[in-house]
């Protein structure tokens, strides 16, 4: 089975100037489809960096990061963006979401940078917005959204285009147990119905819902 | 892929998040739009109104007027006017065979009464020929005759507007009317023709100048015969005016001169109106260019996020130009509008319109401005990388 994707050899030197700072260093990383795994590192470890790799926002300085397959390594920007609107979904801490603009609406964003006919956006959207239980509020603006719901929101345009896989950053970094809980098992849902999830976040307990915990430490694997 | 008509949408919705500032923002454009359209439509109002006065007087005509003075003082060139009836006469009396039609014309500003009506017109003075030189046409009764030269007969040929004024819709025929302490009697009506003719009264000008005690002739009118050289007869004019003046004394101009020397001023003031309104559309376009400034830098998360989702820089940069460029066509929308309803408000005092270059240049414009103020800030918003802009509080 081909994973659904790969960091092989990647390093991120950050150049500033007169010192270099290692942000990672070889890191190899393999992924499956259907797994959930959690990237778990104290601040500073290069956890975020990696995030960012592996989410095709950044390149690595050295290595290469694989996705279903394909070498993402010298592809143009266009090419890159691409690729992560239909292959990645992502899930901030901060939810990101458009302000003062509806549910529907935000979850309709990646949509229109894909190649998914307009006719077919709405339907589309309200499918995954049943799915995380916000049908009730497609004509909600943002601001008039609760944490949870707001992250429910984000969760439903990361699945908006059916990605290969989920990319949350520390999603439950602003939330209340309660509510931080509603969300992991949002995820849990997810990926029990086939999804690869990569959960970011600094929290051990939170990593333990994963079925696989890589832990980072000074820019490299320890575990 | 991300299409115009859908980043249309979203730069609309965009743009009503902060009303306010979005209609301030439009707000140079508007002014700068506005001004040029209404002073465009007065400029051609004022063209249409000039040409509308001689257009009537056909391509043959001829006019001998009062030259103007050295310093264009108009004081100085009437009290220096020497034209009188005796140049009528050597005009006649030497290129008479070439032409059609001769007639003093004398314009003098009266009020007209009527019972307890008056009406403040234009009262022109000319011979019984002048009917065909002013090109009118009847409604009612009939133009004064030979005889009413002659013999300085109280009578006028009144406009659409005196007879408007003064009667209503009752035919004046044989109505007396009464200007200064001379009692007219109404011969008839004028058919409407132009804002610049419906407020004249007409009679002969031997009756005006017994009544108001007028020597002096306004111009001379001389309507030539058909298949003559225009610019021979006006030589020959010119000659024959030489026994009684001197060539300072008068002018011998066709209509075409005329209107050409009106265009010329007309395009003077057309170019000044151009730089007025380069400069109002400079400030409005960097009003827009300032506000996408501040906008592009409000909005990075969100340039972040929607790098993170899938858009490409282009995407980005196209979302922030169509955002200027609705702005500032929004401005020009609005400001032509505003223009078109100034000129309807002014529509009864001037015969003003918008010419359809004038809307295709104030919308060109308006994209214009949009797209060379806008480029630099959609330019900043397109390199704005995605980790830093998905950071930046």
């Amino acid at each position: 089975m081909t994973p659904v994707l790969q960091a092989q050899n990647v390093s991120k030197i950050y150049d500033m100037g007169s010192t270099k700072i290692e942000a990672l260093m070889n890191v190899d990383i393999e992924i499956n489809k259907g797994e959930f795994v959690a990237i778990v590192g104290k601040s500073g470890s290069g956890k975020s960096t990696l995030m960012h790799i592996l989410g095709l926002l950044d390149t690595p300085t050295e290595g290469e990061i694989i996705l279903n397959g394909i070498n993402t390594k010298g592809m143009t920007e266009k090419e890159l963006a691409g690729v992560r609107n239909s292959e990645i979904g992502f899930v901030f801490q901060s939810f990101n979401l458009l302000q003062r603009t509806t549910v529907l609406d935000n979850v309709i964003l990646p949509l229109k940078y894909s190649r998914v006919p307009s006719s077919e956006w709405e339907k589309k959207a309200k499918d995954v917005i049943e799915i995380v239980g916000l049908q009730n509020r497609l004509k909600n603006k943002s601001n008039e959204l609760s944490g949870g719901q707001k992250q429910r929101v984000a969760i439903a345009r990361a699945m908006v285009n059916d990605p290969s896989m989920i990319l949350a950053d520390e999603p439950t970094g602003n939330l209340d147990t309660k509510t931080g809980e509603e969300i992991i098992n949002n995820f849990l849902k997810l990926n029990s119905q086939g999804k690869t999830i990569i959960l970011v976040t600094h929290d051990d307990d939170l990593a333990k819902i994963a079925q696989r915990k890589i832990m980072l430490k000074d820019g490299c694997i320890v575990k | 892929m991300i299409y115009v008509p859908e980043t249309i949408k979203s730069a609309l919705s965009a743009l009503a998040l902060n009303k306010v500032r979005t209609f301030l923002t439009m707000l140079g454009v508007i002014i700068g739009v506005f001004s040029v359209v209404a002073l465009v439509a007065v400029v051609q109002g004022f063209q249409n109104y000039i040409t509308d006065q001689f257009e009537s007087l056909g391509s043959n005509l001829i006019l001998v007027t009062p030259k103007m003075s050295q310093d264009h003082d108009p004081g100085r060139t009437f009290m220096g006017n020497r034209l009188s009836l005796k140049n009528v006469d050597t005009i006649n009396l030497y290129v008479g065979d070439k032409i059609s039609v001769v007639t003093p014309s004398i314009r003098i500003a009266k009020v007209a009464e009527y019972k307890s009506k008056a009406y403040s017109g234009t009262v022109v003075g000319g011979n019984y020929q002048s009917y065909s030189v002013y090109g009118l046409e009847k409604e009612f009764g009939s133009y004064y005759t030979k005889s009413d030269d002659l013999n300085k007969a109280n009578v006028v040929f009144i406009s659409s507007d005196v007879k408007k004024e003064l009667f209503g819709d009752r035919n004046p025929v044989g109505e007396k009317i009464k200007i200064e302490n001379t009692t007219f009697e109404v011969l008839g009506v004028a058919k409407p023709k132009s804002p610049t003719f419906d407020d004249r009264i007409f009679m002969p000008d031997t009756s005006l100048k017994a009544a108001f005690n007028v020597e002096v002739l306004s111009s001379i009118a001389v309507k030539a015969k058909d298949g003559q050289d225009l610019n021979e007869l006006m030589r020959e004019i010119k000659l024959a005016l030489l026994k009684d003046m001197k060539s300072d004394d008068f002018s011998v101009v066709t209509q075409k001169d005329v209107l050409s020397s009106i265009d010329q001023i007309l395009s003077v003031l057309s170019s000044a109106l151009a730089a007025v309104a380069g400069i109002s559309l400079l400030v409005g376009g960097i009003g827009i260019m300032n506000i996408m400034l501040v906008s592009v830098t409000e909005r990075t998360r969100e340039i972040g996020l929607r790098k993170a989702l899938g858009a490409t820089s282009k995407n980005i940069g196209a979302q922030f130009l169509i955002e200027a460029i609705v702005i500032s066509l929004g401005g020009g929308i609005v400001g032509l509008s505003l223009g078109y309803l100034s000129t309807l408000a002014v529509s009864s005092l001037v015969r003003a319109a918008i010419p359809w270059w004038a809307i295709v240049l104030a919308l060109g414009f308006s994209i214009l401005v949009g797209v060379i103020f806008g480029t630099y800030p959609a330019l900043s918003a397109s390199k704005k990388d995605p980790i830093e802009s998905l950071r930046f509080e």
